[in-house]
């Protein structure tokens, strides 16, 4: 399937390079923020009945997982409020560059820290966590007030969006499953990027920002230079700031950018987090076992260290080392760690999927909650539209076993097509990657059904 | 500053205000009693303000768990608060006083600590005609019963006392029969004061179990089991046996409290009392159980009731407890 290049159509380029309907989404995604955070603090203790809980983990992560995610990519960083406060007190402006820039530090981020290292432990510190951020609204108000105020603090230190590159705990797995969707942007011609002197799109010069238009990339992403989506947040400067109109954006085959695997250690282990996490917190979240379910929940206690110990362990032990045991056997003139690298892109459907299959789990069994708390967001007694009272009730149970197992299924050959691709790349067999990707396929089809 | 960047600010600015101070302004403004398990807080607030004659509106939440609430001395039925729920309760009062409003749910081993109070001002409506001293005054009072002396019976039966037994032996004694004399004496103390009639002692039990029954309604022994199903057998077992769901936790709170505290009474007293236990009931008057009951007991877990049941709820649950040792005719509804 070729590209289609919907920035033709002069109704969507409008659209995307007017930043009005991007600022009124803005403002609107900013208050729902704001008002989640307060939710968390004085809204009611029961996390079922709380906005901050059923509409940050049910609705906003269903919808992040199951849509977001396969079919838009960073189709979220393009409208998440995180970064604005920080960014718009960076710039000294909400719409255009001011004549003059604000005093701030801006600074470039050292450069060992310009990987998704950070971004893997802090979803790892949530992960860990999740047991007590996912049911308790105060804790959840914490770590959304913490992430703003973190995204406030680098912007004021560093240069761009330095949270969202480098330290945003969903950003990082974000980037890596974008890859599979069917939309990107990208530029038109390579030579009119060749040519161009200034190069607004990404600049930061001393004096001003990008253009007059616009601002330079605040994800530190070259347009000219762009192969995958991983690192694009989709926040449409470069469309705006571009003096050659040379950026589109396109709707494209699903997982394109897989074609060409990644050889970094932070992506390939990402790929990893990802995957083992979803098993884990299949087991354990949804899983008939209370005693992991208990370990999880009591942060702090002894057992909550084993269960920590076992998670990184399988995350950063077993699921890895397998993996490697796997390629130990296969020939190939390149290193053990670029084929470890370059064939962990199968497991970017896999993974995905297996995300996908859990989340219709709660999704659908909390999906009720998300009626009520609309009519009563703090559980102050309100019945704002009249569905306060909704009562609990699961969806679509019917179709959940078959729709997890279609997931699941078609992740394996999903990964095992990728997988195929990957290593023709670096000229070995694919096998022990399919039997390993067959394998975790098949534990988690058994700790979902 | 140009025009558009000047609105956006504005938008921006007031879109923060409005998610800041909606909430909070709404928050402030929507007074809420919060239920918590007591290990938690409990009530809070624990004391409510209210005036004869004027309808008290109350929004109770929970923030844990399923709790109940009821106000003591009052008609009324116990209501349900659901988990991030509002239930919304009115109250009238016609007298002053200090209401207690208790959690009637077993939300946990420390379930009967959940209590909080209401002081209501103003005048009774309706003046009631003022009681006498002795009237006013709780029987285990008048009889000046020391209700924390060990009052164990030296003699129990060697099987269960039969109302329908005693019923064809009972003697013709006249102050056996009184209600006055029911109240304020042990089984015990009817087997001694029976020892001069020509009855065998098993047949001594039977009669007084009789008596016990003839001494209260059916309505009374109904009452008596729904109070004690609702109130007292999380602690003292649906069978009263001492074995309620919260026992085995009571138990280990008195184990803990070893620690500090000297001896083996302070660990047995923790345990809920057994009411299957002859020794200690048929040692036990009905005076001396409604001491127990009003008063609770001291340094032990067992809450005290003067304040939620009334005078005649206490009765009943007296009756019912009695239960326990006495096979009445009939069962209980």
């Amino acid at each position: 399937m070729a590209k289609i290049e919907l920035t033709r159509s002069s109704f969507i380029k409008n659209a995307l390079k007017s930043r009005y309907p991007q600022l009124a989404v803005f403002i609107v995604m900013l208050v729902g923020y704001i008002f989640a955070i307060l939710a968390g603090f004085i809204g009611t203790p029961v996390g079922s009945h709380n906005f901050s809980i059923v509409f940050v983990w049910i609705a906003w992560w269903a919808i992040l997982i199951l849509v977001a995610v396969p079919f838009f990519g960073r189709g979220w960083c393009a409208v998440c409020p995180i970064p604005l406060p920080g960014e718009w007190l960076q710039r000294g402006a909400i719409l255009t560059p001011p004549d003059k820039r604000p005093k701030w530090l801006n600074l470039r981020v050292p450069k060992m820290f310009r990987n998704i290292w950070l971004q893997n432990i802090s979803f790892l510190l949530l992960a860990l966590f999740s047991s007590v951020l996912l049911t308790t609204p105060n804790i959840t108000g914490i770590v959304l007030a913490a992430m703003l105020f973190a995204a406030i603090g680098l912007s004021a230190i560093f240069e761009r969006r330095a949270f969202c590159r480098y330290l945003c705990p969903v950003g990082g797995f974000i980037g890596l499953y974008s890859q599979v969707a069917p939309i990107e942007l990208r530029i038109k011609d390579k030579q009119v990027c060749v040519k161009c002197k200034d190069k607004p799109c990404y600049r930061i010069p001393a004096g001003g920002n990008g253009s007059s238009a616009g601002y330079g990339c605040p994800w530190d992403v070259f347009p000219g230079g762009l192969t995958k989506n991983t690192y694009c947040g989709l926040c449409l400067e470069c469309i705006r700031t571009c003096p050659h109109d040379n950026i589109a954006v396109n709707l494209r085959p699903f997982s394109a950018d897989l074609a060409k695997p990644s050889t970094r250690m932070d992506e390939a282990f990402k790929a990893f987090i990802m995957l083992g996490s979803a098993m884990i917190y299949a087991g354990v979240l949804l899983g008939p076992w209370g005693v992991f379910k208990d370990a999880a929940y009591n942060v702090g206690a002894s057992a909550w260290f084993i269960y920590t110990g076992m998670f990184l362990s399988i995350i950063f032990g077993i699921l890895p080392g397998l993996f490697t045991l796997g390629l130990l056997g296969t020939k190939s003139n390149t290193t053990l760690k670029h084929r470890f690298a370059s064939l962990s892109t199968a497991l970017i459907p896999l993974g995905l999927m297996f995300w996908v299959a859990f989340s219709l789990s709660f999704v659908l069994i909390n999906a009720s909650y998300i009626l009520a708390a609309l009519s009563d967001p703090l559980g102050l007694g309100w019945n704002l539209f009249g569905t306060a009272n909704t009562a609990w009730q699961p969806m679509l149970t019917s179709i959940l076993a078959p729709a997890q197992t279609l997931a699941l299924v078609g992740g394996l050959i999903w990964s095992a097509r990728t997988a195929q691709k990957a290593a023709s790349e670096v000229k070995v067999s694919s096998i022990p990657v399919i039997v390993y990707c067959f394998a975790t396929t098949s534990i988690m089809l058994w700790l979902l059904l | 500053m140009k025009r558009s960047e000047l609105l956006s600010r504005i938008l921006v600015i007031t879109g923060i205000i409005i998610a800041i101070g909606a909430p909070l302004y709404f928050w402030t403004s929507t007074p809420l009693i919060r239920a918590r398990m007591p290990e938690n807080g409990g009530w809070s607030p624990n004391v409510v303000h209210a005036n004869v004659g004027e309808p008290l509106r109350l929004k109770l939440t929970s923030d844990d768990v399923v709790h109940g609430f009821a106000v003591g001395l009052m008609d009324m039925q116990s209501v349900d608060i659901l988990p991030g729920k509002v239930t919304e309760v009115t109250l009238t009062f016609d007298k002053p006083g200090i209401y207690t409003y208790y959690c009637t749910r077993w939300c946990g081993p420390n379930h009967w600590r959940m209590r909080g109070t209401i002081e209501v001002n103003g005048s009774p409506s309706d003046p009631e005609p003022a009681l006498s001293e002795v009237e006013r005054v709780p029987l285990y009072v008048s009889l000046n019963l020391d209700i924390d002396a060990p009052h164990d019976a030296p003699v129990v039966p060697a099987q269960k006392p039969s109302a329908i037994r005693g019923q064809e032996l009972i003697p013709n004694s006249p102050f056996l029969q009184s209600s006055d004399y029911y109240r304020s004496n042990s089984p015990y103390q009817a087997f001694n004061d029976l020892s001069n009639i020509s009855l065998t002692e098993p047949q001594r039990w039977d009669v007084i179990a009789y008596l016990w029954q003839s001494n209260i309604t059916p309505e009374s022994l109904a009452n008596g089991k729904r109070l004690y199903a609702q109130n007292c057998a999380a602690c003292h077992g649906e069978n009263g046996a001492g074995d309620g769901v919260f026992a085995d936790d009571l138990a280990k709170k008195g184990e803990s409290s070893m620690q500090t505290m000297e001896g083996a009474m302070e660990m047995m007293m923790q345990a809920p009392v057994d009411f299957t236990d002859p020794k200690r009931m048929l040692g036990a008057s009905p005076a001396l159980l409604q001491g127990k009951i009003l008063r609770g007991g001291m340094g032990t877990g067992m809450p005290m009731w003067g304040s939620i049941f009334t005078e005649e709820q206490i009765w009943d649950l007296i009756a019912y407890i009695y239960s326990f040792q006495f096979e009445y005719q009939g069962a209980i509804p």
